[in-house]
């Protein structure tokens, strides 16, 4: 102690100082480890969520799932979109014999991760666009989540809950999370207050205002949220397969180990593929339906053309 | 015209202190009798309602006059606690708004109160049927029957026909009668409107005065109507309160505020009103001795025209015009007064003041 008094200089104050924090975050990690029992129903949960979309996407025969598709595109955002998605989707599966499989193994892992992000983004999201006390809290938070690199917390992540999907997911969260809540509290905070005090002065409750008036106004910047963190959870995709998540990403991956360019492109190509795809949709579905010409959501697309041609025959 | 014995609303020396320390500053108004430019510079608070105190009868209509920054708008919040006092009371229909808890106060606005605002506020995402039947959405009424409220209140506003519509696809001065009908879908007993027709042109404001006044005089709902147009004031309350920087400076019927104006403040807003409408023969006769007095006496008053105290002086131009003779006023065939040609120009003028 004494020797490093002495090497203390005004100049270079920072030398001598050692807080060790990073060993106390070793620390950290090791009492993780100990512990990692606890937090097993927890992954279970989170495993069977997972494997289960994973399955049921995969079980769907590939031609059926792109007119699926095909048609969820048609009614969340119009015509064009949906001949987009249609010729998207078979270039895709055309990329390369297993290139729909891995497709849909991505697939399941970002619907798992938006899902959660949705869950838990949501809340958080409505309370900070309510309390600046909050925001102003969760904002540095949110910033470390997008800006720290995804290798600092991927380690930790994997020592405590081990390699594979949960972690990938985990992961993908951490970095994917921050639009949303970010994105839902500007909603909230830009809906018109004058008809916030309409709603209140009719004798609606705190709830019912959220409900009836405040979420619906904000859906459209909520989307929005959701459709940025389908983005970002895309763009971790690679990431997340160096700690053996399947899917397109890991084709990336092993492509680079191996210098396989074709291979390289293939999977590159199909994570773009699957981007655009989904950010077509979403951003379909944050336009109202009578921005498109239609009244209610129902009356466009092919619920809209399937009550049309009921009526008709009747 | 008079307003009724039965009070609805009734507000009693009601303050609203605006800001950080408004409770200290409210202490130091009542305790050392601050003023306003006082507690700005020391509490760094504002004064948004000074001391208001007024009754609204059972089916009458209030009118708050003021311009811009006068309170009027922070002042009808207190009606239905969109906004708490900082001190005073507020009765409605004797229950004390202010003692009430959530749950009530929600019933007592869904129910009791409809509300009109100057910037319509409809809801853009529900159609003009679902903005209207609001109140009784949040009441938890039955789809039937509130769609069968909603649409009686949108065929009161001459709006059938436009119930599966957006707010958007309507005219302003269409959303604004929405704003009306989802005020009285609930069928409360009191209104407030909030500058409801400030925002429109001149033409569509006169439509929808008459709209409101022929509905007005169709509910006799207890309104307190806000306006900074003194015209539109006269035109539909039954007595006028002039608000100035938070102080509620007159409250008389528009003939009083007309007639008589309290200070040079409502004396000039009153300056450019025409009075043919507001004053009355009976304010400006001259009993028939004074006039016999002045002029001796008069032997042919039947070839006089005559009026009754209560017409207006557009009642008496036309009298006069064909004739070179002063106006007899008589009540009961009784002749009880003279109005000369003199004083019917005064009158005009909005002089009362017999001066010949």
């Amino acid at each position: 102690m004494a020797e490093k008094e002495e090497t203390f200089s005004l100049l270079d104050p920072f030398a001598s100082v050692d807080l060790g924090i990073a060993d106390s975050a070793n620390g950290i990690k090791k009492w993780a480890i100990a512990n990692r029992e606890i937090i097993q129903p927890i992954k279970k949960f989170f495993n069977d969520l997972i494997v289960g979309i994973d399955v049921g996407l995969n079980a769907v025969p590939p031609s059926i799932m792109l007119i699926i598709l095909v048609l969820i595109a048609w009614q969340a955002a119009g015509r064009r979109v949906a001949i987009l998605v249609g010729i998207s989707m078979a270039v895709l599966g055309v990329l390369s014999p297993g290139a729909w499989g891995l497709a849909m193994t991505t697939l399941a892992i970002v619907i798992s991760a938006v899902l959660l992000c949705f869950i838990i983004g949501l809340p958080l999201g409505v309370l900070a666009g309510k309390s600046n006390r909050f925001e102003a809290m969760v904002r540095p938070v949110l910033d470390t989540m997008q800006t720290i690199p995804a290798f600092v917390y991927l380690v930790p992540v994997v020592m405590l809950i081990g390699i594979g999907n949960v972690s990938g997911v985990i992961v993908t969260i951490v970095f994917a999370l921050p639009p949303l809540i970010r994105l839902t509290s500007l909603g909230i905070r830009n809906v018109n207050p004058s008809v916030v005090e309409a709603a209140r002065a009719f004798g609606a409750s705190p709830t019912q205002i959220l409900f009836k008036v405040e979420l619906p106004l904000a859906t459209s910047t909520i989307l929005a949220g959701v459709n940025q963190t389908i983005m970002l959870s895309l763009s971790m995709v690679v990431i997340a397969s160096m700690i053996s998540v399947k899917g397109l990403g890991n084709e990336v991956l092993r492509a680079m180990g191996r210098l396989d360019a074709g291979k390289a492109i293939v999977g590159g190509l199909g994570i773009v593929i699957l981007a655009i795809v989904l950010d077509r949709i979403t951003q379909g579905m944050g336009r109202s339906g009578r921005e498109r010409g239609h009244r209610h959501w129902w009356q466009g697309g092919p619920v809209g053309f399937m009550t049309r041609l009921a009526s008709k025959k009747s | 015209m008079s307003h009724k014995d039965e009070v609805v609303i009734d507000c009693k020396n009601l303050w609203k202190v605006f800001g950080r320390r408004a409770d200290e500053a409210m202490k130091a108004i009542t305790e050392k009798g601050l003023g306003k430019l006082e507690v700005r510079d020391q509490y760094d608070c504002v004064v948004g309602v000074q001391d208001a105190s007024f009754t609204v009868g059972r089916g009458e209509i209030f009118c708050i006059m003021g311009l811009s920054g006068s309170g009027k708008s922070t002042l009808i919040r207190h009606v239905n606690r969109l906004i708490e006092p900082t001190s005073g009371q507020l009765f409605i229909e004797g229950m004390d708004v202010n003692a009430l808890s959530a749950k009530d106060l929600r019933e007592v606005r869904a129910e009791k109160i409809g509300m009109v605002f100057q910037n319509m506020a409809l809801m853009p995402h529900r159609t003009v049927l679902d903005n209207v039947s609001f109140s009784q959405e949040v009441r938890g009424h039955d789809r039937k029957e509130r769609h069968e409220n909603a649409m009686r209140a949108i065929d009161a506003v001459d709006l059938n026909g436009w119930d599966q519509k957006y707010p958007d696809e309507l005219s302003g001065g269409m959303q604004q009668r929405v704003g009306l009908a989802r005020a009285i879908a609930a069928d409360p007993s009191i209104l407030l409107m909030d500058e409801p027709f400030s925002a429109l042109d001149p033409l569509i404001r006169r439509q929808l005065q008459d709209k409101f006044m022929s509905l007005a005089a169709e509910m006799k709902k207890t309104t307190l109507f806000i306006t900074h147009d003194l015209d539109e004031a006269i035109r539909i309350g039954d007595r006028i309160g002039i608000m100035k920087d938070g102080v509620l400076v007159q409250v008389g019927t528009p003939e009083e505020i007309v007639t008589n104006p309290i200070d040079d403040y409502v004396a000039d807003f009153v300056a450019g009103i025409s009075k043919l409408e507001l004053i009355s023969a009976g304010k400006i006769m001259e009993p028939v001795e004074a006039y016999e007095q002045r002029l001796g006496s008069v032997e042919n008053l039947d070839e006089w025209p005559e009026a009754h105290p209560e017409h207006s002086l557009d009642d008496l131009v036309n009298l006069s015009i064909s004739t070179q003779h002063p106006i007899v006023v008589r009540i009961e065939g009784k002749p009880i007064g003279v109005v000369t040609k003199n004083a019917l120009l005064r009158g005009i003028q909005g002089d009362t003041e017999l001066t010949q």
